[in-house]
């Protein structure tokens, strides 16, 4: 529960308010009266409880359930850890690891420097219109997942497609995007960095105007420069939104499935293959529902040790 | 917070800073004679150097930002050779409509937009419902396994969705819910995120007033719906865009529960025409821009409030 309670603290932060009411609303005047309160809240929770229950908890019980279970001539047996023990001998599913950790640790980074910079940019009274650009870089965040993909798909084509057109008017080599190993993962990274990146500067932004100008004045009058303001000041004020950031990512990442579905197939040879996708050939193409569970648990807990380091690391020495 | 807030205004009059009115690119205007100011003026022209570098940077930034949107629309209005033609066709062509018929005769995409907008419409109708409630309750009410329920929201937000398609896939076959509308909208109404967003804007709402309606003797739905939810208005019009964005953009879950061409949503849809052996770029350009242009027209006319919301009100301007 120390995820979920440090999760609520940061997101509480991110929005700007105290996020903490352990004790509800002010304690009720008497006895009859808190009974009926009681039952007014669980009133006003019961459809989401309710869902919650049959779309979630169900459903989640049951892939752990069917993670211990393989399917025989039609009959879902028991089989203990097998489906695990297949995790680790695997090579498709080390690569689907792979090329997801490869996003993980080589995109969200980049991505997450370039949000801060555009944040920090787009926070400097030197620049104009920065609310236009604020919404020029937030509007790929609303864009339909498999459409950018199919936009992508078409600017990537080899032999006509913009983005070579272009290279090749520089004199640079027109590389077959999406039909080679590093070029389709550098590929992919890039279309997903187009994506997201912008939704990132907003939440830093955020984080940035909450920060008071005060510290900056006092920074200056003791003789702090700019690059000695930014890592003394910006950097430590931030590390809340920044872990945001990160966690949001994290999820996000180990969700990918639109973009290699649309952008690749997940090829050449599973080179863009990820943990879901993967998933989702076990679970609904081959029909091994063992198996694609025991991926999906996977999954659940690489995002909470994930969110588990991060909250360790960047999340350590609170400001605040 | 406070402090900030004016520093996030743009095209703010008589600041200090704004004052320099030179175009981008422009060299700065000639410092004054004289060597008294040699310093200063060294200083000022750093700043300006530092300046068109940030505009330039942006610039840049915006361009490969809004290159793929341009080419959606102008790839809509070309045929498959058109739209991979060398040198490229960098302005708009006149096949627009004849990709419009052969994407209606391809997917029937008239009963595919119907399906998007009734599957994506009735999830934000429900979804502001449960989420405005629940969010409301967890906020302001106490009661019996609080504590859970916030966590099992928490829980939700960092559990992708995706790992729960077998069994969920499973369960809307032994109902027989497979290929119809309330498999597509049901099972992620009680958007986890927009709970939590509920909920934090709830929580700064006065207790005090809630109170006073009690001691009126209004009734818990009544001072829920009258007092309460008015109050967050720009929280629930945020919690409206993301929902509809969320469901008009879903991929996976549509993909699995809808089985025949007459049910699909735009995203599936399109994501079918991609896997034939003649793949027909222009019609799926189109396709699309239908896809993106409406839900980027609703969000540049809410973005303030959308990117205000999301954020609980701590983003100005």
């Amino acid at each position: 529960m120390t995820l979920a309670s440090s999760a609520r603290a940061v997101a509480g932060r991110v929005v700007g308010r105290s996020g903490e009411d352990p004790k509800g609303s002010s304690p009720p005047a008497g006895r009859p009266r808190r009974r009926l309160r009681g039952r007014a809240g669980w009133f006003f929770v019961a459809p989401a409880a309710i869902l919650f229950l049959t779309f979630f908890l169900y459903p989640i019980v049951a892939t752990f359930v069917m993670s211990l279970q393989t399917r025989e001539m039609g009959q879902m047996v028991f089989v203990g850890l097998d489906n695990y023990e297949r995790l680790l001998t695997d090579p498709v599913f080390h690569t689907a690891l792979f090329n997801t950790l490869l996003v993980l640790f080589v995109q969200v980074p980049i991505m997450l420097v370039l949000a801060l910079l555009l944040a920090v940019l787009l926070n400097s009274a030197l620049v104009k219109a920065r609310g236009g650009f604020r919404v020029i870089y937030f509007l790929p965040a609303v864009t339909s997942l498999v459409a950018y993909a199919i936009v992508f798909r078409i600017l990537l084509h080899t032999d006509a497609g913009l983005i070579n057109q272009f290279l090749g008017t520089l004199g640079l080599a027109e590389p077959d995007w999406l039909n080679r190993t590093w070029s389709s993962r550098v590929a992919l990274m890039a279309s997903i960095t187009w994506r997201w990146t912008g939704f990132n500067m907003v939440i830093m932004l955020a984080g940035l105007q909450a920060i008071s100008n005060d510290l900056y004045e006092a920074a200056k009058v003791d003789g702090a420069g700019p690059v000695d303001r930014f890592l003394r000041i910006t950097i430590p004020m931030m590390r809340p939104i920044l872990l945001f950031a990160a966690v949001l990512s994290t999820i996000g990442t180990l969700q990918l499935f639109d973009e290699p579905f649309i952008l690749t197939g997940g090829g050449p040879s599973n080179a863009t293959l990820t943990l879901v996708y993967y998933l989702y050939q076990q679970g609904f193409q081959s029909l091994n529902f063992g198996y694609a569970s025991a991926i999906a648990w996977f999954i659940v807990l690489l995002v909470a040790v994930l969110a588990f380091i991060q909250f360790k690391t960047i999340g350590r020495e609170d400001p605040t | 917070m406070s402090v900030s807030s004016d520093r996030a205004e743009p095209d703010q009059p008589g600041r200090a800073e704004t004052s320099v009115e030179t175009p981008e690119g422009a060299p700065p205007p000639a410092p004054p004679p004289g060597d008294a100011g040699a310093a200063g003026r060294r200083a000022i022209l750093k700043r300006r150097v530092g300046q068109i570098a940030m505009h330039v940077l942006l610039v840049i930034g915006a361009l490969v930002t809004l290159v793929p949107f341009l080419w959606i629309v102008i790839a809509s209005t070309h045929p498959t050779s058109g739209i991979f033609s060398r040198p490229p066709n960098l302005l708009p062509g006149d096949f627009l409509v004849q990709n419009l018929v052969n994407l209606q005769a391809m997917t029937g995409f008239a009963r595919v937009v119907f399906n998007s907008v009734l599957i994506a419409g009735t999830f934000t109708i429900i979804g502001v419902v449960v989420c405005s409630m629940a969010g409301y309750g967890l906020a302001k009410h106490r009661f019996r396994g609080r504590g859970v329920m916030l966590g099992t929201v928490l829980l939700t937000i960092m559990v992708p969705y995706h790992v729960l398609t077998v069994p969920l896939f499973q369960l809307m076959s032994e109902i027989g819910w497979i290929n119809t509308y309330q498999a597509a909208i049901l099972p992620f109404v009680a958007n986890a995120f927009g709970i939590f967003l509920m909920r934090q804007s709830f929580l700064s709402f006065p207790d005090e007033l809630i109170e006073a309606a009690r001691v009126d003797g209004a009734g818990e739905l009544r001072i829920f719906y009258r007092i309460v939810l008015p109050a967050v208005r720009p929280s629930l019009a945020a919690l409206v865009i993301w929902l509809f964005i969320f469901q008009w953009n879903n991929f996976l879950w549509p993909l699995l529960v809808l089985t025949t061409r007459e049910m699909y949503t735009i995203p599936v849809a399109l994501s079918s025409l991609i896997g034939l052996s003649r793949i027909d770029y222009g019609a799926i350009m189109t396709g699309t821009a239908i896809a993106v242009i409406p839900v980027m027209i609703v969000f540049l006319f809410f973005q303030r409030q959308f990117i205000s919301g999301l954020l609980g009100g701590s983003v100005r301007g």
